[in-house]
């Protein structure tokens, strides 16, 4: 099946319902089928191998991936926060492109004209005028719908594949068709080229849930729109959600109420955060999603009644799950399994392998699936005993100190529960004694005094075991974080090279 | 038949796609459903015409077969004379 039945039934049961908003414009789903079958033919007609788009969430996002889905085309969402050089790269590794977005920065950056380049505006209304002669031809299934290149936090970006047979498996096991009322809206902020705003486009219109778009992220228009929108669903990574509950803890004025669900995921959600949330927002349930891009999104999830019966439990036990990323979907299989491979059982720490239609692990030049279909997620975790799964950072990023294995995450949390510390990344630091200790970089809140080099030994020392005591201690004013909020590790541990 | 394949129905105009099960001839108003839609529309069943509703999932009692309504008809589904339900759907939290 492909992705474009998803619009094409929402368009088939209510034409005239809106389905988008973005800016000033309210699209129908009768009207937005009709612009992707003009992209599709306009695309097609390009004979480009790739759809890209180079551009903030618009209307154009949208007509761009069904369009390229009828055409059989992948659509390959970029960052537009990238350098030139970097960008230029992925450009050459999609050429012949049809691009669509800004179209000064793409002509400068290929002046050889090895893509056809077209503006938002003018891509959008060449869609709708040739929409109109379209005709709903049978669609490839197979194909690639969608080729997203990984942020490369550790290293050169990959291009992640996925296929239409594993969007539409993950839409048809998380989405009940038109489940949603009419009066429902999806605040969509995280930009297009991340799964999480791929993943909101055919989860909303498969529940025929209204998306308002906002294309770039900012707290206060977050909260203006959610108010006149009367949104009620929004996904946020945890720095987006940071910032709004800042925003609300400042202000007296602000309307949130129509707001019943959020759901959020992306990077690590500190325990004091999504507590100060449930407490902000008591009527409001919370959805903590774990997903990666080569798994078509959310694989885990843990959901508003769980979070609020963490809030209120006091067993431990219960407690901790609002730290954890909930139990797996119905429709695939978790397993933690240690360094040859073997599954570990409950409690105990290694690396996060998933299964499942919707998981795709496969690149361009190669999959990274074994014989079984499992997808190595090169996440660390572990699981309880009731089946819920607790994120401890990247398998890459455990500290190896002479054989015994050190989740970074376990010294962040210590060092977060001091007073003075606003923010920690525990890192593998060089060591001719132990082959790698830690190193820790630490940033102090504004005005406050820092604590001693030995006050933190301490602190480790007491909490954990002399193994996690950091070997060297930086200071920084910054952690430095990617604009998704994801930590750059690769920077922090360079400042320990010397 | 494999999954994936959308199949259409001969008396009405019901299409599903096939999400689980192989080798079983669905039915719609008692019909037999193709991939190729005839041009001449056949008369359905009177046993078979409460109809399916897009975006519903269809499963025999014993679950070897799943479809999905992508297109809603007057006819309804069945394999061997048995009509087909429609599968419980196990609501999750929205989360995208």
């Amino acid at each position: 099946m492909n992705i474009s039945l998803i619009l094409q039934m929402a368009a088939d049961t209510e034409p005239e319902r809106i389905g988008l908003v973005c800016e000033a414009r309210r699209w129908s789903y009768g009207a937005l089928l009709r612009a992707a079958r003009g992209a599709a033919l306009t695309v097609a007609k390009s004979t480009c191998s790739h759809v890209a788009l180079l551009d903030e969430s618009s209307e154009a996002a949208a007509i761009a991936l069904f369009g390229a889905a009828m055409a059989g085309i992948p659509y390959v969402p970029l960052n537009y926060r990238l350098s030139n050089t970097d960008l230029t790269a992925l450009l050459n590794r999609i050429a012949p492109a049809y691009v669509i977005g800004d179209d000064e920065r793409i002509r400068q950056l290929s002046p050889k004209g090895s893509h056809v380049v077209r503006s938002r505006s003018v891509f959008v209304s060449e869609a709708e005028m040739a929409g109109d002669a379209a005709i709903s031809a049978e669609e490839p299934e197979d194909g690639i719908a969608v080729q997203l290149f990984t942020s490369g936090t550790t290293a050169a970006p990959k291009a992640a594949l996925l296929r239409h047979g594993n969007l539409v498996s993950y839409i048809l096991g998380t989405v009940e068709f038109g489940s949603a009322s009419p009066e429902e809206a999806a605040l969509v902020s995280v930009p297009p080229y991340h799964i999480a705003g791929i993943a909101a486009l055919l989860s909303s219109i498969y529940a025929m849930r209204r998306i308002v778009l906002l294309p770039a992220f900012e707290p206060e228009e977050w909260i203006a729109l959610a108010a006149a929108e009367r949104v009620s669903n929004a996904f946020l990574v945890p720095t987006m959600l940071s910032r709004i509950i800042a925003r609300i803890d400042s202000s007296t004025t602000t309307d949130l109420r129509s707001l019943r669900f959020i759901s959020y995921g992306g990077g690590r959600m500190p325990v004091e955060l999504i507590e100060r949330a449930l407490a902000l927002l008591p009527d409001t349930g919370f959805t903590n999603a774990y997903g990666l891009t080569e798994t078509s999104s959310t694989i885990a999830l843990l959901g508003p009644e769980e979070h609020r019966a963490a809030q209120a439990s006091n067993d431990p036990n219960v407690r901790a799950r609002l730290g954890s990323v909930g139990r797996p979907l119905p429709t695939v299989q978790i397993e933690i399994r240690d360094e040859d491979g073997k599954p570990l059982p409950p409690g105990e720490r290694g690396e996060i392998y998933v299964r499942g239609e919707q998981v795709s692990g496969e690149y361009r030049e190669r999959s990274a699936l074994d014989s079984q279909g499992w997808f190595p997620t090169r996440d660390a975790g572990w699981m309880d005993a009731d089946g819920y799964l607790f994120l401890s950072g990247r398998a890459d990023d455990v500290i190896v100190r002479g054989g015994e294995n050190i989740s970074p995450g376990e010294i962040e949390d210590v060092l977060l529960s001091h007073p003075v510390i606003a923010d920690a990344a525990a890192v593998a630091v060089p060591s001719t004694e132990w082959g790698e200790a830690v190193g820790i970089a630490v940033v102090p809140r504004p005005d406050q005094p820092l604590p001693s080099e030995d006050e933190l030994r301490a602190l480790i020392r007491d909490r954990l075991r002399s193994s996690r005591v950091p070997e060297r201690i930086v200071v920084l004013e910054a952690l430095p974080y990617n604009e998704m909020g994801k930590l750059l590790r690769r920077e922090v541990r360079k400042l320990f090279q010397n | 038949m494999k999954s994936g394949t959308k199949l259409k129905s001969t008396v009405c105009d019901t299409e599903v796609m096939v999400i689980r099960g192989t080798g079983l001839v669905v039915s719609c108003g008692g019909a037999p459903m193709v991939e190729e839609r005839p041009a001449e529309r056949g008369t359905p069943d009177p046993a078979f015409c409460s109809g399916t509703l897009i975006g519903k999932r269809y499963v025999d009692a014993i679950g070897s077969l799943e479809v999905l309504c992508v297109k809603p008809g007057k006819g309804s589904l069945s394999v061997q004379g048995v009509a087909l339900q429609i599968k419980d759907a196990k609501p999750l939290p929205a989360s995208d």
